[in-house]
């Protein structure tokens, strides 16, 4: 897992190849009773094979739209998409439903949040695995699609594959579900796969055993993952590179060991001072951003982070109210792009954000602070 | 609240005040020096606090019918087997665990909402698990609760001040004209505006519904708050305002909680006590240090390196992590002995055979395994067997003299060392 494609997102890098997923310029609107949403404007990213890329944000800030425009999800009648989507080089915008299908299931796949409304309720979960393989293997006979899912549920952990293969959804637990389902989107071996918080109805124990799971078959497979997730400390685990995203647009983007130690953008600050962490000081403070996600239809003008950012007054003038700020690279490298005024967004979170929320890294090197358990608190 | 915008540089108003920017932000345009300071840190443990409710060997099963005429009783679900603890006066009691491990069982019955099978809830020197529906009105106005879905808790077609003056004219606590007042107190000390008493649920965002359901629960000045998963339905940023709203709460009106959530970094910031659950019983309780730092029992040492870690981002790599395989085993059946044994890593002969004590292990530490220790140096030999009189596969030893494991709500001034196998005080 190399972590060098992260310069400027949509450009190829010279004498390399094309990066397995490229999303350019990527703008999403619905049309709705009350006016014309912008669900996603102007993203773009890209993910290689062997990959991991974490999308986080809260909901409505677009995370899932952008990723089911991917999959050509949204209804093409009413959906305004505009941008480019590349999957393995076939533009996927303005593609036919035919050919889409073809591409669905079987190039890219799609994990979602909640396995038993995903399930069909009324069928078997070997049939429904086999049904996903039969779709791309017209050549393939009934019994050669249920071997297949009988291989795959016992790929993915589920005890007894052969008998559980004629169970139903319902009589599944929750992270057996959650394994079908990671066996259906992978039972056509496909190069990318969309984990749409695949691990946010689970318990932590569940949830360890999933991502574990998702690494494996990752390694296994070379496939391209984008995980999406609203948990930071998942991000921390599974990504390579993090897109950190706030009403519809990308706010900060770059290799994960860096935004997650170096982000140079307030909304980041902000979620990362709204979580508490299992191994931080107990004099950290939970910090939460003021106000709630703005509306879609009545987006702030400027900076749409403006109403709830702490760190406006540290702006001359009124930049941040009239001027959207570019996705461009801060302090900190090409590689890591944020969308802020600010003009030294590492040192304010340096000196005043990270004291109050890690004071233990602020206070020391943080490298052998976190490694040691924080035993001398006690 | 739009009064308080005081940004000279805003060229459009409208835009920046939108309905949506009310909830908890006071002033958003707080310098982020401001912002830190009226937020908390961790949550600090009083020793000294009097407790003010006291759960002793609570249980609570549910019968299973047979689908006959006759609907007999075929066998039970055992939720909540045999739990005591503490809440201290104005203190905070965290309990986590795994999704069916009785902890919001447990919560309910706290409030009431089921009356338990057998045991103890002790509040103000009244049993709350014996008395009446009756006798039990006056005592709902100290323990009130708030719950994990602000989507479907409150009603619909109810407008918020109708929600909120509920349990003031159920319980009439102030004459019916002096309700609206109250309510809009009420709305204001949550950080909601008390001018939107007549809008509706649906009006509000899922971080403004969860304010209503604590102004709900608040309406009657409770001494005891049960927060079941308070905050795991909301976004990750409004979260933090919920749990600074609660810990404002409960400094400025001396409430107790009883913090149930999965989510094991809130909980160490919220409770500076923790309890966690699996399969009805208590594996282990103490303070957060003991906890997080020094867990002594297998479940708890795998549930807290299964939480993915941000820190782990600066320094790579991930942190070894242990397994727990397969489910959690049907509370119908239970295991024998320990209910951990079937997929403990450290499981033997005797835990099998004997179910481990709640034992105290240190001045504020109850455990219950019989090879307590930290990660990695779990003892080779059960430390429960002389206590329990039994050799160390669990059968029992002829002549032994049994110690006598106490099992009440509180800790004791003499503990268990696992280390010297003695009693010892502090």
């Amino acid at each position: 897992m190399t972590v060098t494609t992260q310069t400027s997102p949509s450009v190829v890098p010279p004498g390399g190849e094309e990066p397995f997923l490229v999303v350019d310029d990527l703008t999403v609107r619905f049309p709705t009773e009350d006016g014309l949403i912008t669900a996603v404007s102007e993203l773009s990213y890209s993910v290689g094979l062997g990959e991991t890329l974490g999308i986080v944000g809260e909901s409505g800030s677009g995370k899932s739209v952008s990723s089911m425009a991917v999959l050509g999800l949204h209804d093409a009648r009413t959906a305004q998409i505009t941008g480019s989507i590349r999957v393995g080089g076939t533009e996927v915008i303005g593609l036919g439903e035919s050919r889409m299908r073809k591409l669905r299931g079987n190039q890219v796949s799609m994990i979602f949040q909640d396995a038993l409304a995903a399930l069909h309720p009324f069928y078997k979960v070997g049939g429904q695995l086999a049904e996903a393989y039969l779709v791309h293997h017209p050549s393939a006979s009934k019994r050669d699609a249920r071997r297949k899912a009988v291989e795959m549920l016992d790929r993915v952990g589920i005890p007894q594959p052969d008998r559980r293969v004629d169970d139903f959804p319902h009589q599944f637990s929750g992270g057996m579900r959650q394994r079908a389902m990671i066996a259906m989107g992978l039972i056509n071996d496909p190069s990318l796969l969309i984990a749409d918080e695949p691990t946010t109805a689970l318990d932590v124990t569940v949830q360890a055993q999933i991502l574990d799971l998702l690494q494996d078959l990752q390694r296994e497979f070379n496939s391209a993952v984008i995980i999406i997730t609203h948990d930071l400390g998942v991000i921390a685990e599974m990504a390579d590179d993090v897109l950190v995203m706030y009403a519809g647009r990308a706010v900060e983007y770059g290799p994960a060991r860096e935004i997650l130690t170096h982000p140079e953008m307030p909304y980041t600050w902000g979620l990362l001072s709204s979580v508490p962490d299992v191994t931080s000081d107990t004099s950290a403070r939970l910090i939460p951003i003021p106000g709630n996600p703005p509306s879609l239809l009545s987006m702030p003008s400027g900076c749409s982070f403006h109403p709830r950012c702490a760190h406006r007054d540290k702006v001359p003038g009124d930049l941040c109210t009239t001027t959207v700020p570019d996705l461009a690279p801060g302090g900190r490298g090409p590689g890591h792009l944020k969308r802020c005024h600010l003009a030294n967004p590492d040192e304010v979170y340096e000196a005043e954000v990270l004291p109050e929320i890690a004071p233990d890294v602020a206070a020391g090197d943080p490298g052998t602070d976190v490694a040691a358990r924080p035993d001398e608190e006690s | 609240m739009s009064d308080l915008n005081v940004d000279p540089g805003a060229d459009n108003p409208e835009v920046t005040e939108g309905g949506e920017l009310q909830d908890g932000a006071k002033d958003t345009r707080l310098p982020f020096e401001e912002l830190a300071r009226s937020t908390h840190t961790a949550n600090v443990l009083d020793p000294t606090a009097e407790p003010v409710l006291e759960v002793d060997n609570l249980k609570m099963y549910f019968p299973l019918k047979s689908g006959g005429l006759f609907r007999r009783t075929v066998g039970h679900v055992q939720a909540v087997d045999g739990v005591s603890f503490q809440v201290p006066k104005g203190g905070a009691l965290g309990l986590v665990g795994e999704s069916g491990c009785g902890k919001s069982t447990t919560g309910r019955l706290i409030t009431r909402l089921y009356k338990p099978t057998a045991g103890a809830l002790r509040f103000g020197g009244i049993d709350m698990a014996t008395v009446s529906n009756k006798e039990m009105k006056p005592l709902r106005r100290e323990v009130q609760m708030i719950f994990q879905d602000p989507y479907t808790s409150l009603n619909p077609r109810q407008n918020v001040g109708a929600i909120v003056g509920a349990p003031l004219a159920v319980h009439k606590v102030v004459p019916k004209d002096k309700i609206l007042g109250r309510v809009q107190e009420l709305l204001e000390v949550v950080g909601l505006n008390p001018e939107h008493y007549n809008r509706y649920p649906n009006e509000f965002s899922g971080g403004q519904r969860q304010r209503i359901g604590i102004a709900r629960a608040l309406t009657l000045n409770p001494k005891l708050l049960v927060a079941d998963e308070p905050v795991s339905a909301l976004d990750v940023s409004i979260q933090a305002q919920v749990i600074n709203l609660l810990q404002d709460l409960q400094r400025e009106f001396d409430i107790a909680f009883l913090f149930i959530a999965h989510d094991l970094a809130v909980v160490r910031h919220f409770c500076p006590e923790v309890a966690v659950m699996y399969l009805g019983k208590i594996v282990e309780i103490a303070d957060r240090e003991s906890i997080y730092s020094h867990a002594h029992h297998p479940y708890t040492q795998a549930l807290l390196s299964a939480v993915p870690d941000i820190k782990q981002a600066t320094l790579g790599g991930r942190r070894e992590r242990i397994r727990l395989e397969g489910d959690v085993p049907s509370p119908i059946n239970p295991p024998s002995g320990c209910h951990f044994r079937t997929r403990c890593p450290l499981a033997q002969e005797i835990c099998a055979r004997v179910e481990p004590p709640l034992l105290q292990i240190g001045p504020r530490h109850k455990v219950a395994c019989h090879f307590a220790g930290e990660l990695g140096h779990h003892p080779a030999e059960p430390v429960t067997a002389p206590l329990l009189g039994v050799d160390r596969q669990g059968s029992p030893v002829g002549g032994a003299t049994v110690g006598t494991v106490p099992t009440g709500p509180g800790y004791d001034d003499t503990w268990y060392d696992v280390k010297s196998k003695q009693m010892v005080s502090a």
